[in-house]
């Protein structure tokens, strides 16, 4: 009991101390990397209290797919730009706006009646009706269908939004931003050792997300990495963006979603409702669909807009 | 808790078609982007009438009902599920929004055609898809009534909204862009923390539990009161009040006409319907009062800055952006006219229904009139090859039908006769008077001049004979001027329309706003 207090007192002085480095990094690159750190240790916290299907996600989307963008980010930087810094006194403004924003916001919190009131036991009591495990996942694909709907629509929507970036004259074109330069043998190496595991990793989380955490957007984001990892390494190039089947690949979960949903009107007596004897096979039809979206959608988000190499 | 919903009829006719204005536009975007090319504008120019047509068609069944209509998602009562919502307002604003889509899709056929010879290229496909999702996050926002599903729903508007601005691709305009970003994503951020401080102290998003629970709980949780301020400092700065407007100029002038028109007229509206939402539907009458003094005090700051700002602007566009910034702050003084103790000690709408409609007639009427005038603005600059506030000299002779439109949609913002506008202010102004609340007057009359004085700067030369004839640099399309025509003639026709007819706006309101109830 106390080991278990004295590691997470610990785990929270750790965060707070990179909070703290992160802000007052000299470099844009030392920031990220602090980042990236700040979001491990959050995932952690995440697990030490019992979720982790949030912690999964904190890790892969929130610190790893994050810091990566953060890192091409900072490499292009001018190595100059701390010249563009505002002064002491706005910053030092800034910082205590924030120091009160958080007081007030600790304060609201610690104010929050104890146990909290909560959906959870009704969410679960509900889930073996649809046959899933993971009450996560009944939230994710039935109770809030239409929110992970929208959101996988949004996945498409940043994307258009990136590739409305490039030059017209790029339309059409391949995102380059990725692959190395000169990629080392141990990249290459790396890049064909590890996707094999990685797809099974990735197929696993998806597979489990029914009764256990994971899922469509874990999984997905595994894969993606994966696939990237091959991109850097030269290993495969990425799709043009006017191809036909890289946006169907993109669609293909919302689609797949959307078509089942309205399906539901018939079978299940609403727009999003699953009938009861075949629920399992069709969420997990949506999952699969979406996992593969969602890798391709991350995987082309950090490829950035065509033609972004010349 | 569920005894709320059981009070709705079941058997109201219409609620499906809540569902498809919802997902018609997602399933739209799905399919032009994978069409691509030249079939992405012809699959949004096909499914606008449909949409225009559900729209009607869920405008009838409230009407004709005289009632909300709800439909549970996938068969999943809240709070458990989320459910969609559509009252009298949330029709209305469908509809408009259907209108000035259908318009601005016309309009915008000329500017975003694909280059003959090439498949496909990058603004037209980036145009007509962002357009669709625009059209979905809109139609979310009006209908949702879950607040972390309106969190969906404002992330879905932003990420269509912003690339609009940058279509151009300047490095103006992704500055613009990016601005326009930190902003929605931190108003974003707060919204999300709100809805977060909710849950943990009422254990429900859904609106209409939120709000019986936060009734019969007194007094009422910290949480409750930070939650609200999160949650409007966020809807704030997307609706770009002043002091939040820095984002809102530059973004709404760098976009391309069509997509200036859409940011303005409608954009900017969703946010604002949810404040108006927070305060009358979630949160105690007594906070509101308070809230509506604040809200109503930027709201008058907003009009005289924004009047005195478009005075002072060089080029035509950022002087129709001002003018935004100006009229949304009019929406705000719908707050404490509404709220007012004296009138409505208990917010009830049966007492202050002209303050409620002046303020939806405001809304609508600013949305055509504000869309015809950006697109306006679009045609003039293509023709002259700028659109310097200095160089309109005698544009009256060389495009009539266009400075015409133009003149009546400034009719409307000035709030003159016969307009959709007039009636809007005449509303708030009686409304002002009648609570005892003259000083909200003021401000509107002196917003009236100083939108007055801008529109003069810009129809004064336009109209003069004086001077040498203007060359066009392009020829203006006939139908484009018509389209623009078109809608500034919807915002004074609302003016001419008896006001009694404005009852849908009223529906699911009138004294049954599920606030305040003893």
């Amino acid at each position: 009991m106390s080991l278990a207090l004295a590691a997470d007192a610990g785990l929270a002085l750790l965060i707070l101390g990179l909070a703290v480095w992160t802000t007052i990094a000299r470099t844009a690159f030392g920031a990220v990397i602090g980042f990236m750190a700040y979001g491990f240790l959050v995932a952690l916290v995440w697990v030490r209290l019992a979720a982790v299907d949030v912690a999964l996600t904190e890790a892969a989307l929130g610190s790893g797919l994050t810091g990566v963008l953060l890192l091409g980010a900072a490499a292009r930087l001018p190595r100059d730009a701390a010249a563009a810094r505002p002064g002491w006194g706005l910053r030092l403004a800034a910082g205590v706006v924030s120091a009160a924003v958080a007081a007030g916001l600790a304060a609201v919190v610690l104010l929050l009646p104890v146990p909290g009131p909560t959906l959870a036991p009704v969410a679960t009591a509900t889930l073996p009706t649809l046959g899933l495990g993971n009450p996560v996942t009944g939230v994710l694909i039935a109770y809030r269908a239409i929110d992970t709907l929208l959101e996988s629509v949004v996945l498409v929507l940043a994307l258009i939004g990136l590739w409305s970036l490039a030059r017209d004259e790029d339309w059409g074109g391949r995102p380059d931003a990725l692959r190395a330069a000169n990629p080392g043998a141990a990249l290459v190496l790396l890049a064909q050792v590890l996707p094999p595991l990685g797809l099974l990793v990735g197929v696993h989380l998806f597979w489990t997300g029914a009764i256990a955490p994971g899922g469509a957007f874990q999984g997905g984001t595994v894969l993606a990495a994966m696939w990237v990892l091959t991109l850097v390494a030269g290993l495969t190039r990425p799709p043009r963006v006017g191809g036909r089947g890289v946006r169907l690949l993109l669609v293909a979960g919302p689609a797949l979603f959307l078509a089942i949903g309205v399906a539901g009107f018939w079978l299940g007596g609403a727009f999003l409702a699953y009938p009861a004897a075949d629920a399992k096979p069709l969420i997990l039809a949506i999952e699969a669909a979406l996992t593969l979206s969602i890798a391709v959608a991350l995987g082309l988000l950090l490829a950035g807009p065509p033609g972004a190499r010349e | 808790m569920d005894s709320l919903f059981t009070l709705t009829p079941p058997a109201a006719w219409g609620a499906p078609l809540l569902v498809t204005a919802l997902m018609l536009p997602v399933a739209a975007l799905m399919l032009a982007f994978v069409l691509g090319g030249r079939h992405a504008e012809r699959v949004v120019l096909a499914t606008l009438p449909i949409g225009l047509g559900v729209a009607v068609a869920i405008a009838a069944a409230v009407l004709h009902q005289g009632a909300t209509l709800h439909y549970d998602l996938g068969g999943w009562a809240p709070p458990l599920g989320v459910s969609l919502h559509a009252d009298g307002l949330s029709a209305t604003l469908l509809l408009t929004t259907a209108v000035v889509l259908c318009a601005v899709g016309l309009y915008a056929r000329a500017d975003f055609r694909v280059p003959s010879g090439a498949r496909e290229a990058r603004a037209p496909l980036a145009f007509w898809t962002l357009l669709l999702a625009v059209w979905a996050g809109l139609n979310a926002v009006f209908l949702g009534q879950d607040l972390f599903n309106l969190y969906v729903a404002l992330e879905l508007l932003t990420f269509a909204a912003v690339p609009l601005v940058c279509l151009r691709g300047s490095p103006q305009t992704i500055a613009a862009a990016l601005r326009y970003l930190l902003f929605a994503l931190l108003g974003s951020v707060l919204y999300l923390l709100g809805g977060a401080l909710f849950y943990g102290a009422y254990g429900t998003l859904d609106i209409a539990l939120l709000s019986a629970r936060l009734a019969s709980g007194d007094p009422i949780a910290p949480a409750a009161l930070a939650a609200a301020a999160l949650m409007t400092a966020g809807l704030l700065a997307k609706t770009a009040l002043f002091p939040l407007h820095l984002w809102l100029p530059p973004a709404h002038a760098g976009a391309p006409a069509a997509g200036s028109a859409v940011l303005s007229a409608l954009v900017v509206k969703a946010s604002f319907f949810l404040i108006l939402r927070l305060w009358f539907d979630v949160m105690p009458d007594p906070l509101t009062h308070l809230a509506a003094q604040v809200l109503a005090t930027l709201g008058a700051a907003a009009i005289l800055f924004g009047g005195i700002l478009a005075l002072r602007q060089a080029r035509l566009k950022m002087l129709i952006a001002y003018s935004t910034l100006a009229q949304i702050g009019y929406l705000f003084l719908v707050f404490p006219l509404v709220a007012s103790p004296a009138a409505a000690p208990a917010l009830d709408l049966v007492q202050a229904p002209g303050a409620w409609t002046g303020g939806v007639l405001q809304l609508v009427s600013h949305a055509f009139a504000k869309a015809a005038m950006f697109m306006a603005a679009g045609l003039i600059a293509g023709a002259l090859g700028h659109d310097q506030v200095r160089g309109l000299g005698g544009l009256g002779r060389v495009l009539p039908m266009t400075v015409f439109a133009f003149a009546l949609a400034g009719l409307s913002l000035m709030g003159l006769p016969p307009s959709g506008g007039f009636a809007a202010k005449w509303l708030l102004l009686s409304a002002a008077i009648e609570t005892g609340q003259w000083w909200w007057t003021l401000v509107m009359l002196a917003g009236g001049l100083l939108t007055g004085g801008y529109l003069f700067r810009v129809l004064a030369p336009a109209l003069s004979t004086r001077g040498p004839p203007l060359t066009l640099v392009k020829p203006v399309e006939r139908s484009r001027e018509l389209v623009v025509l078109g809608l500034a003639l919807c915002s004074v026709v609302l003016g001419l329309v008896p006001l009694s007819s404005f009852g849908l706006v009223q529906i699911g309101r009138l004294g049954a706003t599920g606030i305040g109830l003893p």
